[in-house]
């Protein structure tokens, strides 16, 4: 590129060339090879997107032949031994595989669009931490289809996901897919946090910052304090089975509750950044579809951040039957239940907006009424097992599994389809349809209660978690019927929102930049939106930019027109500070990830894999940052 | 959308340091992350030390000199490390090359005498879990020595290069000389625990 090219202006030239222009910089490069290096955050964010949803079409897949299971007493659908892989591959693809990385997909999809900016703050970090994702995922499901899947539970507790337990490599396998989505989670963690903190667009101060974006951004907080936690434990995990180390070995000084300690440390923050990015949908969509600002805004808001800070002090609920000291079940049960009280307010608020606004019940609005119901169920619930006596009674029953999936698909899942409902047209430029909408729905609000609320009774007679059959004596046969019946009816409305993406994709309404009529920025762009997302940047005005901008979108100018430029912005108040180059596309991150991935996957075996590997990975890093002759490397 | 143009922002600088930058706010968050789990690592071995009658198990406590040793070399190189910084500020291309010259050695000297405090913990990692936490801590921040020695190697080759003095070139110094603070300082805590904690009883 001349040297009078990059320096040309956004001032210097038309509306139409400008435009044509910044798509020319920004777009990613032609071809397979261009696909590979592509750092663009709408790519990345729907490649996670496409492949969580797959990582949950098998982990659901895997739910139903449970399911058809424990459907009839003495059944031989599966064996024991596929049974105990795949209740495992199912929660384990679930927590790390689907719900943790979908969240943060759509964030790295929104915020930047949300905050007026272009991508995320480390392009390629971002495009690293998806291929470590899909090599993660995909190397489980590997393991799980030769026959040598995780077969120790998603928590994967000691000892029996020691050596002495479990033979061969199975636990190891859980153990690495753990590090490789986990260093994943931290690189979009990172990003969303400084893409928040530092790009936003001029006069977008904290108060006027959307509830998603807070939403992500403490999610991205709790993810960097929470996920260390499970990479020591599962790094001290296969340090155990492999090199002989003694964390988890009673004999020589260790102990059992420690991996139990540092699992739910993290483990229980989990739960909440997979439902804080749901109830910041909620919080979004119940707006828009009540023709009214979020009631109590600056409460929700607060809500979200203190829900974080409790998260991180309810861990040991979940360990109440291992014989832990009278005051610290007190404390843990005092902190379980005071962390309803921030859910609460947000549920309140949510009323409040939908009871005082003129609200339009469209598909988006339906499942997040649907949230509401399901997740109170599960609420209320969670309030119960918070309780040590109660929790003693139902652990390790079908009670709990009732519970938190009422939580987690009640809290989260439907949160999740109000939003591809709600964000579809922007993604694609055209409309869901409407009346499948409907139909898909009502199929999965039926589905699910009928799917799971029978667990609730099942447990309280006692079925416990985890056996592969029961015999026809005991009386769970009728319920369990009627549970593998909903979820049947359940996956069946899955299916039915895939051919609604399918069909609508192809022959969809034309949504236009705005079918909502939604309040923040990413519907003052077109749908979709081009890979610089906004041609100018926009200057923010209030807590509502679009409804308050009508007329025009105030913006700014002197925006390089000749590479690829963000605006920094101080923190707090959203003053424009520097204008800073943004990474153009590189392979490295690819070939850094296949470096870091066959490390991972080798040590396993060895562990001087990490002693070799780190040649290969310090050469593919190296590649990734030495600068290459663009005009955002040397300018 | 219609638009309107409210504000030039063609005036602004295209290069800052510290809390200005994407770069250092990441270099934040890393170092976040990453003291999460040193305390994490910390809170395991105290965890494992209160289930013990005695600690170490069955052996004196770790020799103090390698250690310290390590200690007073970190200590000292955060000196050089705020020159490098402040002239890495000031465009300073002649000083800055030098620094990261020293600050490369200084980064490798502490590893070579880290070489020597495996053995002063005077168990290995698979006798019982007090060789393992301790080695493990050890470990952990040996990684951290070994990455950011590697860092600042690349830098300083990068430096004598035509990419050398580039304004983006002297914030990386920057952010790499912040960074080096976090090695120091986290090293502090962990060899308090390492080295102090089994003396104190």
């Amino acid at each position: 590129m001349s040297a009078a090219a990059e320096r040309l202006r956004d001032t210097d030239i038309g509306e139409p060339e400008l435009e044509a222009r910044l798509v020319d910089i920004w777009k990613t490069p032609r071809g397979f090879f261009g696909w590979l290096s592509s750092v663009d955050h709408q790519q990345i964010a729907l490649r996670y997107i496409v492949t969580a949803f797959f990582f949950m079409a098998l982990a659901g897949i895997g739910a139903v032949l449970m399911r058809l299971q424990l459907a009839t007493p003495d059944a031989h659908v599966l064996g024991p031994d596929r049974y105990d892989q795949l209740f495992t591959m199912h929660g384990s693809t679930m927590m790390f595989l689907f719900a943790v990385p979908i969240m943060e997909a759509f964030a790295v999809y929104l915020v930047p669009l949300m905050i007026g900016t272009r991508n995320v703050a480390f392009p390629r970090l971002n495009a690293f931490g998806f291929w470590l994702y899909l090599f993660g995922g995909l190397f489980l499901w590997c393991c799980f289809f030769s026959n040598n899947g995780p077969d120790v539970g998603w928590f994967s507790y000691t000892p029996l996901s020691l050596t002495q337990y479990n033979v061969g490599h199975r636990a190891d396998f859980w153990a690495q897919m753990i590090t490789y989505t986990e260093v994943s989670g931290l690189a979009v963690a990172v990003e969303i946090i400084v893409t928040t903190f530092k790009m936003r667009a001029p006069g977008m101060s904290l108060e006027r910052i959307p509830i998603f974006v807070w939403g992500s951004l403490v999610t991205a907080f709790m993810i960097l304090f929470a996920m260390p936690s499970v990479m020591v434990a599962s790094t001290m995990l296969i340090l155990d089975r492999e090199v002989n180390t003694h964390f988890f070995d009673v004999a020589l000084g260790g102990d059992n509750i420690l991996f139990q300690h540092l699992f739910w440390f993290f483990g229980h923050p989990e739960v909440y950044f997979i439902f804080i990015p749901a109830t910041a949908f909620v919080s979004s969509i119940i707006p828009t579809f009540a023709r009214r600002p979020m009631f109590g805004q600056a409460a929700v808001v607060l809500s979200l951040i203190a829900t974080a800070f409790l998260s991180f002090g309810l861990w040991v609920h979940h360990m109440f039957v291992t014989g832990l000291p009278r005051l610290g079940e007190s404390f843990f049960t005092a902190s379980s239940m005071a962390i309803a009280v921030p859910s609460g307010i947000q549920i309140f608020c949510w009323i409040a907006t939908l009871w005082s606004g003129r609200p339009v019940f469209r598909t988006p609005l339906l499942f997040v009424l649907g949230f509401i119901f399901n997740f109170v169920i599960g609420g209320l619930t969670g309030v119960m097992v918070a309780s040590v006596p109660i929790d003693t009674q139902v652990h390790d029953t079908y009670f709990v599994v009732a519970h938190f999936h009422y939580v987690l698909i009640g809290g989260s899942v439907f949160p999740l389809i109000a939003a591809v409902y709600y964000w579809f047209p922007k993604v694609s430029g055209r409309m869901l349809s409407e009346t499948l909408g409907r139909w898909n729905f009502w199929i999965a609000f039926v589905g699910f209660n009928v799917a799971f609320f029978p667990m609730h009774i099942l447990g309280l007679e006692g079925m416990p978690r985890r056996i592969y059959t029961y015999s026809a004596d005991m009386p769970w046969g009728p319920l369990n019927f009627l549970s593998t019946v909903g979820a049947v009816i359940f996956a069946l409305s899955f299916l039915l929102l895939l051919w609604n993406m399918i069909r609508s994709g192809l022959h969809g309404e034309a949504a236009g930049p705005n079918p909502w009529d939604g309040d923040t920025l990413e519907w003052a762009t077109p749908s979709p939106p081009p890979p610089q997302n906004f041609t100018r940047i926009p200057v923010v005005t209030g807590a509502a930019p679009v409804w308050e901008n009508r007329e025009a979108l105030p913006v700014i100018a002197g925006m390089s027109a000749g590479k690829r430029e963000i605006l920094v912005s101080t923190l707090t108040e959203a003053e424009p500070d520097v204008r800073e180059t943004s990474p153009e596309p590189s392979i490295w991150p690819l070939f850094a990830a296949i470096a870091v991935g066959v490390t991972f996957l080798w040590s396993i075996y060895t562990p001087w894999a990490i002693v070799y590997g780190a040649i290969p990975i310090a050469v593919t890093l190296t590649g990734w940052f030495w600068p290459k002759n663009t005009t955002e490397d040397e300018s | 959308m219609k638009t309107r143009v409210v504000l030039n922002v063609a005036p602004l600088p295209e290069n800052a340091f510290g809390s200005r930058t994407l770069t250092w706010w990441g270099t934040i968050a890393f170092m976040s992350l990453e003291g999460m789990g040193f305390a994490l690592a910390a809170g395991a071995y105290l965890y494992l030390r209160v289930l013990q009658p005695s600690w170490p198990m069955n052996i004196p406590p770790p020799d103090l000199l390698p250690g310290t040793l390590v200690t007073i070399l970190l200590l000292i190189s955060a000196v050089p490390n705020y020159f490098l910084e402040h002239w890495a500020r000031a465009y300073d291309i002649g000083k800055v090359r030098i620094g990261v010259v020293v600050m490369t050695l200084l980064g490798i000297a502490p590893l070579v005498v880290r070489a020597f405090e495996f053995p002063a913990l005077r168990e290995r990692w698979d006798t019982d879990a007090y060789g393992s936490i301790t080695w493990f801590l050890l470990g952990l921040h040996t990684t951290h020595l070994l990455t950011d020695v590697g860092d600042t190697i690349v830098l300083a080759v990068l430096l004598v290069t035509r990419h050398g003095e580039v304004p983006k070139r002297f914030t990386d110094v920057s952010d790499n000389a912040a960074y080096w603070y976090f090695v120091v300082l986290s090293w502090l805590p962990i060899y308090f625990v390492l080295y102090w904690l089994p003396r104190i009883g």
